[in-house]
């Protein structure tokens, strides 16, 4: 079963290091992770998509809040979230080009650059929205396939997290990204 | 920019307290070794960085305070990693600060340049790198808030040569820690401390288990309260000894892989467990399906992570032990256990008759009989710092541990070469107690080359090396479990008496328990470190003893060579 961890760090240099090793360290099998800034400088949000089962994920939970850099650390329930993934697909228009245009258009992908006998299409949607656009096309011929993983944020008003994360407001010190790893 | 770097260093080191290092100098951390003349605080020279923090760690156990390390880069701060995970594993706060190539040739496999916060990244609570002055006081401030905060351990610093170099302006208000604030202990729900109260209260044969947090979180007193205000007996972990007292009317003992079988039975049988600051390590549970099948369990630690890790719990008590107990306390109603304290009495009269120091003393010295003759003659007063293996095992069964911060050894890691050097720490941050050594024959090789170092710094511990000529508790393994293959276990060791005269310290052999008493009385007696070793006998192994992925009440017991053992009927 595959469970969100949406994950407030500093944004320093290693911290990636850091959760990423927490979660080898600790067998924690890890479908997908993204990384970005946030609304606030300084503070980096990680998705993790993790295949385990719930005791597992609350465990992870668990270690992640024990890292120093890890301001927050939010599981999303089943069901009430944003889950988005991007895809960039090059996509062989050999078969002809039409009938892959016409896929695009009924998944409200993009296409966002056409060669002469290929596209490279790109489409934001859900975990099962790509992997249905990726089977729809593997028949044509898919010659390269990059994903972004996914990011997630619970729907409806400001999830807990967030505010406890607002009113922590803790500052990193040496925050200038030169202290820690 | 009124100070470099170096200053810096040892200027926060002074504001936080610190009087004493361990360390090993080299080039990469030479400015902070030419600025440490300026300071009062004591530098011990070691022979190994490994032992340097052992030694840390020695001190911090002692005396609760954190120890600190200074090592060099490349191979003085590989020789760091044992001891660190040696910390880690025993929740032991010590500050590392190594020296690191300069800034500018990161990374780019200079002379003793190693990458050493990676290495040490899942052996260490957090880890820096420091690259200029003006970071080093807010890194080493919060090293150390991290360090001992919640559940403590070691925190390494590693700091290039031009940072330590550069210079900067001291600004200790500016560089107060908060992140370590982030993660400020959980504390219970009233719903949890309410059914955990429902479950102490209709508790018909509760045991405690009491765990290594009892010291680390100072809540002896809450838990010898609440122990007798519901006469629940206690069993102990290795780490757990001393934090209560062993000669409690309501102590067991230790409990697990060579727990005595009545406190394993009582485990088993209970119908609930408290768990108090201890973490079901592989060798106290034994199987995990078979491990307490009827009891509910209650889980009290600071580390939520380690809440339904190994071990499903009932209630889930996350937060600071003593706080946890203060806030039972006052609903704890008194209760009375007899039948079940009796219970647990009749099994213990049994496994009495099978104890090794109730055997005839047919001339042969057995460890056992070192270890409970040390107690006595040392009225259990003394702080033992034990070594790994069998050992360390029968000193946790005949030294009976009343005094807090009275037993120090490497539980989770099982350090071999830990006792001498961790010995020396102790000493020094409790230069007032009588500080016994008691090593194997192989770990004590490991680390003896500090005796150099007890000398040099005029530290006096006292040593107990247990000769059996082998590597004993692996031994033990090849005898029970290998069909007595004894692979690479036998070990020679040098005339230890001749070595102790060698590093200019008194030594001496004992071979008959006769010879004992007086042995050891000449030896506390010497101004300076003394050593003696026993010659024990070679083939003993310690018992009881579950093996590894037996259910804890499938003991091994020791064959008994007396009949009137064999009779009584055996519940186990």
């Amino acid at each position: 079963m595959s469970h969100v961890l949406v994950i407030y760090t500093d944004d320093e240099p290693g911290v990636l290091t850091r959760v990423a090793m927490l979660f080898r360290r600790r067998g924690f099998n890890i479908h997908s992770l993204t990384v970005g800034p946030t609304e606030r400088v300084h503070v980096s949000r990680m998705t993790v998509v993790v295949d385990t089962d719930e005791a597992t994920a609350r465990r992870a939970v668990e270690h992640l809040r024990k890292l120093v850099n890890v301001l927050e650390v939010q599981q999303l329930g089943h069901g009430r979230n944003v889950v988005r993934d991007l895809a960039l697909l090059r996509v062989s228009t050999a078969q002809g080009r039409s009938e892959v245009l016409q896929l695009v258009q009924v998944f409200r992908a993009n296409v966002v650059d056409i060669a002469d006998d290929s596209v490279v299409i790109e489409c934001t949607g859900s975990l099962g929205k790509i992997e249905a656009l990726v089977d729809s096309l593997r028949p044509f011929g898919i010659l390269e396939l990059g994903r972004t993983g996914a990011v997630a944020m619970a729907r409806g008003l400001r999830s807990e997290a967030t505010n406890r994360l607002a009113a922590a407001a803790v500052v990193a010190p040496g925050s200038t990204g030169t202290m820690s790893v | 920019m009124d100070r470099t770097g170096a200053q810096i260093i040892w200027e926060c080191l002074l504001r936080e307290g610190v009087e004493t290092v361990f360390g090993y100098p080299g080039g990469a951390i030479l400015p902070t070794y030419d600025a440490m003349t300026e300071y009062p605080i004591r530098h011990v020279l070691v022979r190994h960085e490994q032992s340097a923090v052992h030694m840390a760690d020695g001190f911090a156990r002692a005396s609760g305070r954190t120890g600190v390390v200074v090592a060099t880069s490349g191979p003085g701060a590989t020789n760091l990693v044992t001891g660190l995970a040696t910390a880690m594993l025993d929740s032991i706060p010590l500050v590392a600060i190594t020296g690191q190539v300069g800034s500018g040739l990161l990374g780019t496999d200079a002379f003793q340049e190693v990458d050493i916060t990676g290495i040490t990244l899942p052996i260490t609570k957090h880890n820096y790198l420091v690259t200029r002055a003006e970071d080093i006081a807010p890194a080493i401030r919060e090293a150390f808030a991290v360090a001992s905060s919640g559940r403590p351990g070691p925190v390494l610093v590693d700091i290039t040569k031009d940072a330590q170099q550069g210079r900067a302006t001291l600004d200790w208000e500016g560089a107060a820690p908060t992140r370590h604030l982030r993660h400020i202990p959980p504390s219970p729900s009233q719903v949890d401390l309410d059914r955990a109260l429902v479950m102490i209260n209709a508790a018909k044969r509760p045991v405690i288990l009491a765990g290594h947090g009892i010291q680390l979180s100072g809540a002896r007193a809450e838990v010898l309260a609440l122990a007798e205000l519901a006469q629940i007996p206690f069993a102990e972990t290795l780490l757990g000894l001393g934090a209560v007292p062993a000669s409690h009317v309501l102590s067991l003992g230790m409990m697990g892989m060579h727990g005595e079988s009545w406190v394993n039975q009582a485990i088993q049988e209970a119908d609930l467990l408290i768990a108090l600051g201890m973490r079901f390590d592989d060798r106290v549970t034994g199987r995990l399906k078979e491990y307490a099948p009827n009891a509910l369990k209650i889980h009290v630690d600071i580390d939520a992570s380690e809440i339904n890790k190994l071990v499903p719990v009932d209630v889930p008590l996350g937060g600071d032990l003593k706080q946890v107990l203060q806030a039972l306390l006052p609903s704890v109603k008194a209760a009375d256990h007899t039948p079940w304290l009796e219970r647990i009495r009749s099994w213990r009269g049994d496994s009495a008759v099978r104890d090794i120091k109730n055997l005839p003393d047919d001339g042969h010295l057995y460890a056992a009989h070192v270890m409970h003759d040390l107690w006595k003659i040392t009225k259990g007063e003394a702080v033992v710092v034990t070594d790994v293996g069998q050992h360390q095992m029968w000193e946790a069964q005949y030294y009976h541990h009343d005094g807090e911060r009275s037993l120090i050894t490497s539980g989770g890691a099982g350090t071999m070469g830990f006792a001498l050097p961790a010995a020396i720490g102790a000493k020094l941050a409790r230069p007032e107690a009588e500080i016994w050594v008691v090593a194997g024959d192989g770990g004590f090789q490991m680390t003896f080359a500090e005796l150099m170092t007890a000398v040099q710094e005029g530290v006096k511990v006292n040593i107990a090396i247990i000769n059996n000529g082998y590597l004993g508790m692996v031994r033990q393994w090849q005898a029970l479990f290998y069909e007595g293959r004894y692979a690479a276990t036998p070990i020679l060791s040098p005339d230890f008496v001749k070595l102790a005269g060698a590093f200019g310290i008194h030594g001496e052999r004992v071979e008959k328990r006769s010879d004992l008493e007086a042995a050891v009385a000449r030896a506390r007696q010497q101004p300076g470190t003394a050593l003696i070793e026993f010659k024990v006998e070679q083939e003993d192994a310690v018992y009881p003893m579950v093996a590894a992925g037996a259910a804890l009440h499938d003991m091994i017991r020791r064959p008994s060579p007396s009949p009137i053992a064999e009779t009584g009927a055996d519940p186990v």
